[in-house]
């Protein structure tokens, strides 16, 4: 069925290269006319390949969204990007202008927020918006954009589509609403789409079907996934590769089994150890304290008040990026020479 | 056993709905459709059913925040629907509660003292110092350190806050405390700081609770018991092992399918349950499970199950294993 448009796949470029590249990305915040400045983001790097799946993973506060809006450059007018650059599909999209990002957004990079609620309007119904990015981006119109449409929905397992198109959002329950949002992400028929924690206001039956749903599209369509989430469950379920950010670092980043079997940074390990398992009653690993504030930030690695294997190293000396036999990249001094791969030491760039 | 702190019977609480024009029409919404189960000394019974099941109206029940449509709550052997005057002061200053959200059941407009020290000044006649000791005391409790009392909440984490509305639900000598979903608004770490807060105050003051949540792992780790709630009934309740160990009903399982692995390789032989929780106000025949359910029978739109005892411990209702 043609349809005057992309389909459902994404424009693949032949480029081989990965899907997204963020090199040594920091994004800061300025107040008070720039005297104060809140590294939100700070010199983080990761890469995503086709079909692939990252979990961005962290606690509030950590860097994640901000990471996130900074891919997309929906940043809010307080932050900046300072240094570092997001490789899209051989763009860098740091140095675009907004103009061309728009191009960009909604076709070859979408985003699904936590509420679909917010991310609905509740005066248009469900048509309208999952038509736009069709109607913008591929000038699909009549016919051919209903039909569009259509494919969208089901494709999302909306039942009878060419009923529910007509309906508002108020008249869907959370988790077809969330779906619907998939459609509206997935209608420029993109090759990355940054899914931030949205399965959190979801029942657990409904999260479990969305997951299943999201897994799904990702074979059919060959779509590389963000996933942001503070759930390692979620990670387990659904991710290749995991990203773990801490006050605004990456701390810990890899494929996700080396992560749950063998996690080399202490806050991995303290995170994995403070979920409850099913079937153990053992005591949880609790850390203590707190995250700490991004405008206050403790000297050397911004783990070690929490840090139970800190040494006095950790409190004065910031660690860099060591990378590691079995595809980790860890910040932290503890794995330092531990079967670190090749020449890359201390403050390395990847 | 020792006599059950809380026992709840036949509970039912049906809402009237309007509906047509100027409302005439009238249907009901069976939120709480006979629930039973008891609650003993020092022990967590752990609720667990997706949103619009009835936990919270269950809760609400308990705490007399709604009155029963049927059915009774006993605290320690007396039906607490007559109760008034002191022996109602009693029992409020007995039962105490901790909700989902610690940033709105906190005002904060109030320091943290007063916050704590309220439930004192109503329901005891301590001395402004005798109070303030009080404060200090629980503080101490859930891991805060005392000279945060003058503070207000918005100088706290999450994590901190929901600490202070543990201190002002413990600071009356509370037997039990409904706890409505308290860690699902925390962050990992802090989640694992107040679970393991809770299960330390339980065995230092041999307090009870009612532990109300979605989260099947955070429910199995804390309760010694699991009773799963399902459209305004209980369709199964064991000890937390043995469920965990061999969940029978068809939602328990279809629960267990839905949680998320705790590491990659963790295969989920089962594909989770379609379809959502429908409506309460029409609800299906026979067993409410039934449109939803992998394995139903003819029988199971037609009549509904009773609960009937596990032959491994706990009952389940269910016409599979009848």
């Amino acid at each position: 069925m043609n349809m005057g448009g992309p389909d459902m796949a994404p424009q693949r470029s032949a480029r081989p290269g990965p899907v997204l590249e963020v090199s040594d990305l920091q994004t800061h915040f300025f107040s008070f006319g720039g005297t104060r400045v809140v590294k939100a983001v700070d010199r983080v790097s990761f890469t995503l390949h086709e079909g692939e799946t990252l979990g961005l993973v962290g606690e509030s506060g950590s860097g994640k969204t901000t990471t996130c809006l900074s891919i997309v450059g929906l940043l809010p007018r307080a932050a900046r990007i300072v240094g570092g650059s997001v490789v899209f599909e051989g763009e860098d999209l740091t140095r675009k202008s907004q103009r061309e990002l728009r191009r960009i957004r909604g076709r070859r990079i979408a985003m699904i927020l936590q509420d679909p609620m917010a991310s609905l309007n509740p005066l248009f119904t469900i048509f309208r918006q999952v038509a736009e990015p069709a109607f913008f981006h591929q000038q699909l119109r009549g016919r051919s954009l209903r039909e569009r449409v259509q494919h969208l929905l089901r494709a999302v397992r909306i039942p009878s589509p060419e009923w529910r198109m007509r309906e508002y959002p108020h008249q869907m329950s959370g988790g077809m609403r969330q779906r619907i949002v998939g459609a509206i992400a997935l209608a420029g028929g993109p090759s990355l789409v940054i899914a931030d924690e949205p399965t959190t206001n979801l029942d657990v039956t409904i999260q479990a079907q969305y997951l299943d749903l999201l897994k799904d599209i990702q074979r059919e369509t060959g779509v590389a996934l963000i996933f942001v989430t503070h759930n390692l469950g979620i990670v387990a379920k659904m991710c290749d590769k995991v990203a773990v950010m801490y006050a605004g670092k990456l701390i810990e980043r890899g494929p996700v089994r080396e992560l749950f079997d063998d996690p080399k940074h202490p806050y991995t390990r303290a995170l994995l150890g403070a979920v409850p398992k099913l079937g153990s009653k053992e005591p949880l690993y609790s850390i203590p304290g707190q995250p700490p504030n991004l405008a206050n930030l403790p000297a050397g690695c911004s783990f070690h008040p929490r840090c139970p294997e800190a040494v006095p190293r950790c409190v004065s000396e910031e660690p860099g990026d060591f990378h590691l036999g079995d595809g980790t990249v860890a910040r932290c001094w503890l794995v330092e020479g531990k079967n670190e791969a090749g020449a890359h030491r201390g403050r390395t760039r990847s | 056993m020792a006599e059950p702190v809380l026992e709840v019977r036949g509970l039912k609480k049906h809402f009237p709905v309007r509906h047509g024009l100027l409302g005439r029409g009238r249907t009901w919404v069976k939120a709480v459709d006979g629930v039973d189960f008891a609650i003993h000394p020092g022990e967590t019974l752990g609720l667990i059913g997706e949103s619009g099941c009835g936990k919270t109206t269950t809760s609400k029940l308990i705490l007399l925040q709604e009155t029963p449509t049927a059915g009774s709550i006993a605290f320690e052997g007396r039906d607490i629907a007559g109760l008034e005057g002191t022996e109602l002061m009693a029992y409020r200053r007995a039962v105490q509660v901790v909700f989902q959200d610690p940033f709105s059941s906190l005002s904060p407009r109030m320091r943290v003292e007063d916050i704590i020290a309220e439930p004192l000044e109503i329901h005891t006649d301590l001395s402004r110092a005798a109070i303030g000791n009080r404060v200090g005391e629980v503080l101490e409790l859930v891991g805060l350190q005392p000279d945060v009392a003058p503070l207000f909440p918005h100088e706290f984490s999450g994590g901190q806050r929901q600490r202070i509305a543990i201190a002002r639900a413990l600071a009356t000598n509370t037997r039990l405390i409904v706890l409505d979903e308290p860690v699902s608004a925390l962050d990992v770490s802090v989640r694992a700081q107040i679970i393991n807060q809770l299960e330390h105050l339980q065995r230092s003051l041999g307090v009870s609770y009612l532990f109300i949540g979605h989260d099947l792992a955070t429910v199995a780790h804390i309760s010694h018991r699991i009773a799963v709630m399902y459209l305004g009934k209980i369709v199964e309740s064991a000890d937390s092992d043995t469920l965990c160990a061999r969940p029978m009903h068809p939602y328990t399982k279809a629960l267990f399918a839905a949680a998320l692995p705790s590491h990659p390789d963790d295969q989920q032989q089962e594909r989770t349950i379609a379809g959502e929780v429908p409506s309460a106000l029409r609800l299906p025949s026979g067993c409410r499970f039934h449109p939803r359910c992998p394995s139903a029978m003819p029988v199971c739109s037609e009549v509904e199950p009773t609960l009937q005892p596990r032959d491994v411990g706990g009952v389940v209702a269910c016409h599979l294993y009848g």
